[in-house]
């Protein structure tokens, strides 16, 4: 803990809040380029169908129609459909093109079809309507397992059975014997339901052509600026990448719905050039439930080998997992190594294999949604534990403990490839335990049934990988990109700092944290430091924000470009103070000859920098201005344990949640008061996952059923409860902060939490399990078939 | 066009408007007043309130002929000479925003809750925000900041 009152550990007050709190944001949708065109997508109705004719003659005579543009206009034009970033190594994946407007088929319902471009939205929507296209419809599929059934509907004729990829990780041949040698195996059949990510912005952007420059500009709602821009420039228009300026303003959440590359973002910028004119569409949150990539959507079955005192032998997992109509443009990623990777969980858990398959259906593309991968593990994972638990009579607690990876046991090599770095997991589990107050709970249960309430307790502990990701392995299993991150630091000549990162905030508070980091390196006061990101023309270069990745790799690209700074500075000290450069040492923000009173400060040596008049001119170049490239050596392994007690009304099925409790160590925490609220929206997200969330299609039409708010059960402030937090710190032994990341962790956690707690609820029915959503429907549906059984014993 | 007088944060303002126009159009593209968001086109998200004489509305379900002859507040007119109101200055302490969008409907529609009812309790504010989504906060410091707001004079007042 710092003593800096704004150093790091401290929970300084953020510096975005003042523009967020009096209108002030700077939203995509709130920009406006003079003379802006309008546009409106027109989208398929249709899950599946061939195109036969387009004719666009009737609304391209409609009052203020600037342009109408089909598939086959950007494909005259030489564009290139939208590229996937990630491919799972191991075999063969299926990668069929997905244009930004469909050519001659449509695959799911919301498929854009045509732009029409106009003076306004209102003339572009109305003459949309009067596009004539000719379908002739296709059989559809919509569901996880039934894509794979013999006979199923075909999407994409390179990819029979709808396989995009099958995939697998873990020792087959181990798992075998250790389940031969197995005095107990359970099993578990689950889904992990499909969501809608559902960030409170909708998506927008701006194109923009500058004949003068010949150059674009696409302002856009991304999580990555400097991807989005890799992508449009390199792969789908076609120009060099220093043609194309990419720009994301204030992002109102993302969540992983704005990391992927869509089809819109091409259309608004070609189209600026086509019709001379700036281009802007923004998306209506009928289109978001349509178009945003959707998260999750496994079908998955588990089993468990067990010694009979509870030790975990092996385990095994069969999983399914939907890709929607196309690939995202990390749609494959997801199910794979952020997924299966995290089997082992915090367990020594000695042999595992999972084996993926990755099918197409109609509908909307699936990618990362918080969490990504990890939460489907996890919540595989704690459920299977929690189901053999109850097979062997032990408490969660207890078969938790029992197989617990050791504190002394790091670096840990688990069986599907991750190695993680550090940990004490007995140690969360056991605060976890006595903030929430485990050992009360049969009080409060029977409590709780005088009330008529049926009360329940679930565990949930978790490890993700984050601070994606060392470039190296991720190169080895299919990226297709980098992952490090960068940063650039531009000292002032009085002192002050801008700080360039390619990191980018929607709500993680860089504004705040990061100028923390760099006053409390540089010993200069956080009014001194400016962060700037999401402008590909001002920032050097950058990956963006998913993973969990901002502070563990995009703060130490800043440390150490920082490290630069302070070297340099060095060298311009010991000159001034003719000292010896191995003399002179950074500390509270001056430059001191050590062991003697002689100093400069920090603001005096930038100065030096910019007017070299005494200055070791031979031997450094005047200016302060450092950048850095930062590649993670490992992935950083957050972790901690969330308990969940819930209540049941055997009557209605509802379930409240009552009481949560997390424990998370996330590494060396820069503002604690900034990182509870990752956990808590982290949380809340999972549980919405577990009791209400699901994006829904219905089987026979192929039309997405919860389109809209009104359809879709968003988490609400009064369907959530207040949460207990707590915090362990084991810092991250590999980057220079010891950050590891906190974004996920609730999201990873609670599903796992919340349906253990629901099951424990429940399991005087001799309910074993309950998918995702609990809602009340299907809560008192189990109860009411299980009574019948009940009655019979 | 229709002719339409209000008072738009205390100014007056007249404008002929198409009717079909809403109030969250004009406020955002004809007054530039861009802190009123739009969050969805089902009068659920609750992004786009505003205090209509002094009662939280969403701007997307009124058209701006309906807001004639009314004083309109928008999350622009509510700090003032430079003074964050005591509800942004909850909100700002607690933590109670994390990607701002939703941040100005929240803000506008507790000032309408602490208007009617001084020191609501938990269940009492969370009942009340259900028609304000937000999906960063799981809105645990929302309702800290709320319960906060509500012990400092003038929460429930503008200006």
């Amino acid at each position: 803990m710092s003593a800096n009152a704004t150093g790091i550990g401290a929970s300084v007050r953020r510096r975005e809040d003042f523009r967020f709190l009096t209108g002030c944001g700077r939203y995509t949708d709130d920009i406006n380029q003079p003379g802006q065109a309008y546009a409106w997508f027109l989208r398929s109705p249709l899950p599946h169908a061939r195109i036969t004719a387009i004719d666009v003659a009737a609304a391209s005579a409609m009052p203020g129609v600037v342009a109408i543009f089909t598939g086959a206009d950007l494909a005259a034009d030489g564009v290139g459909t939208l590229p996937c970033g990630f491919a799972p190594d191991g075999g063969p994946i299926k990668e069929p093109p997905y244009p930004a407007l469909a050519e001659d088929r449509v695959r799911f319902v919301g498929d854009r079809i045509a732009v029409v471009i106009a003076d306004s939205v209102a003339a572009a929507r109305d003459a949309a309507e009067r596009i004539d296209v000719i379908f002739e419809e296709l059989p559809l599929v919509t569901s996880t397992l039934a894509a794979r059934a013999d006979g199923a509907p075909q999407l994409h004729d390179d990819a029979p059975g709808n396989l995009c990829f099958a995939w697998t990780i873990g020792d087959p041949a181990a798992v075998e014997k250790a389940f031969a040698t197995a005095d107990a195996v359970v099993s578990l059949d689950l889904v992990n339901n499909r969501k809608s990510p559902n960030a409170i912005e909708p998506r927008a952007c701006i194109g923009e052509y500058d004949r003068a420059r010949d150059r674009y500009t696409l302002t856009t709602t991304t999580q990555n600026p400097h991807v989005i821009r890799l992508l449009l420039a390199a792969f789908v228009l076609k120009i060099p990448e220093h043609k194309l300026r990419v720009v994301s303003p204030d992002v109102g959440g993302g969540f992983g719905s704005k990391i992927p590359h869509y089809g819109e973002e091409v259309v608004v910028t070609w189209a600026a050039k086509r019709v001379g004119r700036p281009v802007k569409w923004t998306a209506e949150r009928s289109e978001s439930f349509l178009c945003d990539t959707h998260g999750r959507d496994h079908v998955s079955h588990a089993e468990l080998a067990l010694a009979a005192d509870g030790k975990f032998l092996g385990l095994k997992a069969k999983t399914v997992a939907n890709l929607g109509a196309y690939l995202s443009t990390f749609g494959p990623l997801i199910p794979t190594y952020l997924y299966a990777t995290l089997l082992s969980g915090q367990y020594a858990l000695p042999a595992i294999h999972c084996e993926v398959e990755g099918v197409f259906t109609n509908t909307c593309p699936v990618d990362a949604e918080r969490g990504a991968g990890r939460p489907e593990a996890t919540f595989l994972l704690e459920r299977i534990v929690d189901v053999a638990a109850r097979a062997l009579g032990k408490s969660p607690a207890e078969i938790r403990r029992r197989n617990l990876i050791a504190r002394n046991a790091f670096p840990y090599q688990t069986p599907v490839a991750l190695q993680y770095d550090s940990g004490d997991y007995e140690k969360v589990l056991d605060q976890a335990l006595l903030l929430a107050d485990w050992t009360g709970f049969a009080a409060r249960r029977e409590e709780a049934r005088r009330r008529g309430k049926l009360r329940g307790i679930g565990l949930s502990a978790y490890i993700e990988a984050c601070g994606l990701a060392p470039s190296n392995v991720a190169g080895a299993i299919g990226a297709r990109a980098g992952l490090f991150e960068a940063a650039e630091v531009r000292v002032h000549p009085t002192g002050s700092v801008t700080v360039f990162t390619g990191s980018h905030s929607h709500g993680q508070s860089h504004d705040t944290t990061f100028a923390q980091v760099v006053a409390d390196r540089l010993g200069i006061p956080m009014d001194n430091v400016e962060i700037v990101h999401g402008d590909t023309d001002a920032v050097p270069f950058g990956m963006g924000t998913y993973g969990s990745r901002s502070l563990a790799v995009g703060g130490s690209a800043i440390v150490k470009a920082m490290d630069k700074i302070i070297a340099k500075g060095r060298k311009i000290a010991a000159h001034a103070l003719e000292a010896g450069e191995n003399d002179i040492e950074f500390t509270d923000g001056a430059f001191t000859v050590i062991g003697t009173d002689k100093s400069i400060p920090f603001a005096q040596i930038a100065l030096s920098a910019y007017v070299p008049h005494n200055y070791p001119l031979d031997e450094l170049e005047p200016g302060l201005d450092e950048q850095a490239f930062y590649d993670p050596r490992n992935f950083t392994f957050p972790f901690g344990c969330h308990v969940c007690e819930v209540e049941i009304d055997p009557a209605s099925g509802a379930v409240a949640v009552v009481g949560y409790t997390a424990i998370d160590d996330v590494g060396t925490v820069i503002n604690p008061m900034i990182v509870e609220g990752q956990i808590h929206g982290g949380v809340c997200h999972g549980i919405g996952q577990a009791l209400f969330e699901q994006a829904v299609y219905d089987e026979e039409t192929g039309q997405l059923v919860t389109g809209s708010f009104a359809d879709y059960a968003f988490p609400r402030a009064d369907a959530l409860p207040s949460l207990r937090i707590g915090h362990n710190v084991t810092p991250c032994p590999h980057n220079p902060l010891g950050a590891k990341g906190c974004g996920e962790a609730g999201a990873i956690a609670a599903p796992a939490a919340v349906i253990n707690a629901v099951v424990d609820a429940l399991a005087e029915y001799g309910i074993t399990h309950v998918d995702m959503p609990a809602t009340a429907e299907r809560v008192w549906r189990l109860i009411r078939n299980a009574e019948p059984a009940l009655a019979a014993q | 066009m229709v002719s339409i007088n209000l008072r738009v944060n205390g100014n007056a303002v007249t404008a002929d408007v198409e009717p079909r126009t809403l109030l969250v159009s004009f406020l955002r593209e004809r007054l530039g007043l861009t802190g009123t968001h739009v969050g969805c086109d089902t009068s659920q998200c609750g992004a786009c309130v505003v205090l209509v004489d002094g009662l939280s509305t969403k701007s997307c379900t009124l058209l701006a002929v309906q807001a004639d002859g009314r004083e309109v507040i928008t999350i622009e007119g509510l700090a003032r000479n430079g003074a964050l109101h005591p509800v942004q200055q909850a909100f700002h302490e607690h933590h109670a925003l994390q990607c701002g969008f939703c941040t100005p409907g929240m803000v506008l529609s507790v000032v309408d809750l602490l208007s009617r009812t001084a020191r609501p309790n938990e269940h009492e504010i969370r009942e009340w925000l259900e028609g304000n989504f937000c999906r960063c906060t799981g809105y645990h410091n929302i309702v800290k900041a709320v319960a906060d707001a509500a012990t400092r004079p003038g929460a429930g007042h503008v200006g």
